[in-house]
């Protein structure tokens, strides 16, 4: 899209200038002639908030530092002085604070938007690939600012993220002592964390012009999808996007402020205005919202595959979830770039974003609470009543023969006549067998809505029973129950599927709808579009 | 290529002579950017006196049963927990429960020079093997286990009085802490 240079400088000085340092031209290329679709809508808005977003965090990132102590001892109260007594350092700590979680608000909209209009595809791919990039680290400088505060989630949260990498095969434990700097998180954990969130926001602003640079090379797409033709398709940046930019920004910034200013702790965590305190865990660690799916899908794994451990494919999950955004470009396969083309992809998608933020609430739940449960517990209680009761001891050289020698009594009791028969370990090589003949044989069930309950009333069962019988034969049911867990497990089930499997299969079998010939033909209504 | 074919000998020799000189020289660069990079990687990892190895000494008479102290070794936290009976044979009986990660109570109280502990003192890392948190103990209000133990609350672990996993994430039992007893009530930790 670059095509040829429409600057003309006015002055001798920017004449001068021009031919030494032609930074006007490049700015009035990229920024006022640039030819952008004519039918961008408002879900182009958000690169701008974004690069707002950086700026804001930088400018009030580098003020905090002028007041922040990384030391265990005193980085706490520093915050809470820079809150209490640096002047106007509550708006600015505030606006560090709040500005974090409206950067990543502002991404994931973005990034939404990329998905639905299939801004990867070709040839957007580097620009897609680079986005990826920045959002990587974002999550980084987060994890890393998080931590400086030094409240209880600061430093659990940096526990429990730090024990993720240990979870990487064969040199995952080095690498967890190679970034805390000790066995534990402490004074040299924090000292690096500050060094390295100071450094990262830098590393985003370059890859960042490198994404912009991308964006101009390839050009913007648009809703339709399809590339402009002609003059006709494009406006010029300046004024069209930019008043549309400037609008969309400050309806955001009256959302940046309002938090700012009526709720700026809305978005945290309670936990995190007590120190840290090596020895005690909150009741409960949850990330920041913004990182809240990749928990879950951190937590879905409850359970081992194969040889691989939950833990480790737990964070192989979690990981893969970001890096299959990188890989994006590949695995859909449809012609089509515009979801408002492909009425099935469609639904999908929208059913994508809602899995996504489902999975967000699954984050911050505790993991085994039950959300539905069909049935109830069952307990089926056998004894006899009144019987005869014979016993015999069991008593084997080593716990492996136990087995066989338990089985043995209780035929030997059953061949004497006992009806019923049952063992008591009393230690790994002795036991207790016992056998009841004669008597009446009596049956009871017991159901409950909890495992607690149905325990209770199995305890107030027994005591019932009492002398009558020597022993109760229990049989436990539990019923199936549908928690926090396997509601995330289904989610990231989705999550997978809809990369993996979906889009690859989708862009090879579905029927999309006619696109427009051109962008001017689709604004004009020469061709019908949906929304 | 077609040329060093045609040019005959000479032009081979001179090729190889080339070639040697690159391949030394962008060995020598390799290795020397290696060592240079490398002190910039190695300053992260533990300083000395991070590394030096501490030891801590418990006094176990101050801790009554059915309580826990958690003590601090190497800046990570110890539980020393003094064991009821009943959780003693709770645990003993579990021993032949399905466990994922099957372990004696008997070898979870072992000193670390290999002599048999005791049964009431339980010696445990109080990190959670799955991330880190420090489960709470079943005297604990926020406890929600159902073996007795210890529970995680950061994601649902669910250990038995023998620190052993029974439900939830984790993959392993709590480690051991490595201590020895210095008399009958303290132990040295580490
Ligand atoms: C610091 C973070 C970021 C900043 C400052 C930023 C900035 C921008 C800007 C200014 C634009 C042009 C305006 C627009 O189309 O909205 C843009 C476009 C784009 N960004 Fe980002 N971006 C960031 C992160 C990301 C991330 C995380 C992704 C995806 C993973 C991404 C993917 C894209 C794509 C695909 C485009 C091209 C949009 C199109 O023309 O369809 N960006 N970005
Ligand atoms: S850290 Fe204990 S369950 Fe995850």
């Amino acid at each position: 899209m670059s095509g040829s240079s429409t600057y003309e400088p006015k002055s001798g000085f920017t004449r001068w200038l021009d031919k030494r340092l032609p930074i006007i031209r490049l700015t009035h290329d990229s920024f006022v002639a640039f030819p952008t679709p004519r039918n961008i809508n408002y879900w182009w808005t958000f690169g701008a908030m974004l690069s707002l977003c950086l700026g804001v965090q930088i400018v009030t990132g580098i003020v905090l530092a002028m007041h922040y102590q990384p030391n265990i001892h005193d980085a706490f109260a520093s915050v809470q002085r820079i809150q209490r007594d640096v002047p106007f350092g509550w708006l600015i700590q505030n606006l560090h604070a709040v500005g974090a979680s409206m950067f990543f608000l502002a991404v994931y909209v973005h990034m939404f938007r990329g998905i639905y209009y299939g801004s990867y595809k070709a040839p957007r791919e580097v620009l897609w690939i680079l986005g990826c990039l920045i959002y990587v680290l974002m999550v980084a400088t987060a994890f890393l600012g998080y931590t400086l505060p030094w409240g209880q989630m600061s430093f659990w949260g940096a526990t429990v993220i730090t024990n993720i990498l240990g979870a990487i095969p064969f040199v995952g434990e080095s690498i967890q002592v190679w970034i805390r700097g000790g066995g534990a998180i402490d004074q040299p954990t924090l000292n690096r964390f500050f060094s390295l969130h100071y450094l990262l926001p830098f590393v985003i602003a370059g890859v960042v012009v490198l994404h912009v640079w991308a964006l101009h090379e390839a050009g913007q797409n648009n809703p339709t999808g399809v590339e402009p033709k002609t003059k006709d398709d494009t406006v010029p940046f300046t004024p069209y996007a930019t008043m549309k930019d400037l609008f969309a920004t400050s309806l955001f910034l009256i959302l940046f402020a309002t938090f700012v200013f009526f709720m700026p702790q809305a978005l945290g965590h309670s936990d995190n205005f007590i120190p840290a305190n090596p020895v005690q865990t909150p009741s409960e660690i949850v990330p920041e919202w913004y990182l809240l799916p990749f928990y879950a899908i951190l937590r879905a794994f409850d359970f081992n595959i194969g040889p691989i451990d939950s833990k480790t494919a737990g964070v192989f999950a979690m990981f893969a979830s970001i890096g299959v955004l990188f890989i994006l470009p590949w695995l859909d396969t449809s012609r089509v770039r515009s979801m408002r083309y492909r009425p099935a992809a469609r639904w999908w998608f929208m059913i994508f974003v809602a899995v996504a933020l489902a999975l967000g609430w699954c984050g911050g739940q505790n993991p085994s609470t039950v959300l539905a449960q069909p049935g109830s517990f069952r307990a089926t209680l056998n004894w006899i009543a009144n019987g005869q009761t014979s016993q015999q001891r069991i008593q084997v050289a080593s716990p492996a023969a136990f087995q066989a020698a338990s089985d043995a009594a209780e035929a030997q009791l059953r061949a004497q006549g006992a009806t019923m028969t049952s063992v008591v370990r009393e230690s790994g090589t002795t036991a207790l067998a016992l056998g009841v003949s004669r008597g009446s044989p009596e049956t009871r069930v017991i159901t409950a809505a909890t495992s607690d309950d149905l325990e209770a009333e199995i305890t107030a069962a027994k005591a019932q029973i009492g002398g009558s019988s020597p022993f109760v034969a229990i049989k436990r049911e539990a019923p199936f129950q549908f928690t926090v867990t396997r509601f995330a497990q289904l989610l990231t089930a989705y999550y997978f599927f809809f990369f993996i499997v979906l889009l690859p299969l989708l862009g090879l079998r579905e029927k999309p709808n006619r696109v427009p010939d051109t962008i001017a033909k689709s604004v004009l209504g020469q061709t019908q579009g949906a929304s | 290529m077609a040329e060093a074919t045609a040019g005959g000998a000479h032009e081979t020799l001179e090729t190889t002579r080339r070639d040697f000189i690159f391949i030394a020289a962008g060995a020598v660069g390799a290795v020397g950017t290696a060592a240079t990079i490398w002190p910039f990687i190695d300053q992260m990892n533990p300083a000395a006196d991070t590394r030096a190895m501490s030891t801590t000494e418990v006094n176990l008479s101050q801790i009554p049963v059915g309580q826990e102290i958690k003590a601090i070794w190497q800046g990570k936290p110890v539980f020393v927990r003094h064991r009821t009976p009943a959780e003693i044979s709770q645990a003993l009986r579990d021993d032949y429960a399905q466990l994922k990660d099957p372990q004696m109570d008997e070898d979870r109280t072992k000193q670390s020079n290999g002599s048999p502990g005791k049964a009431e003192w339980l010696i445990l890392q109080a990190n959670c093997t799955h991330l880190g948190c420090v489960p709470l103990p079943s005297f604990d209000p926020g406890y929600r286990g159902h073996y007795g133990g210890w529970f995680c609350p950061c994601h649902g672990s669910d250990y038995d009085t023998s620190g052993r996993i029974r439900q939830g994430p984790a993959p392993k039992n709590l480690y051991v802490a490595p201590y020895v007893y210095l008399n009958d009530t303290s132990i040295r930790i580490g």
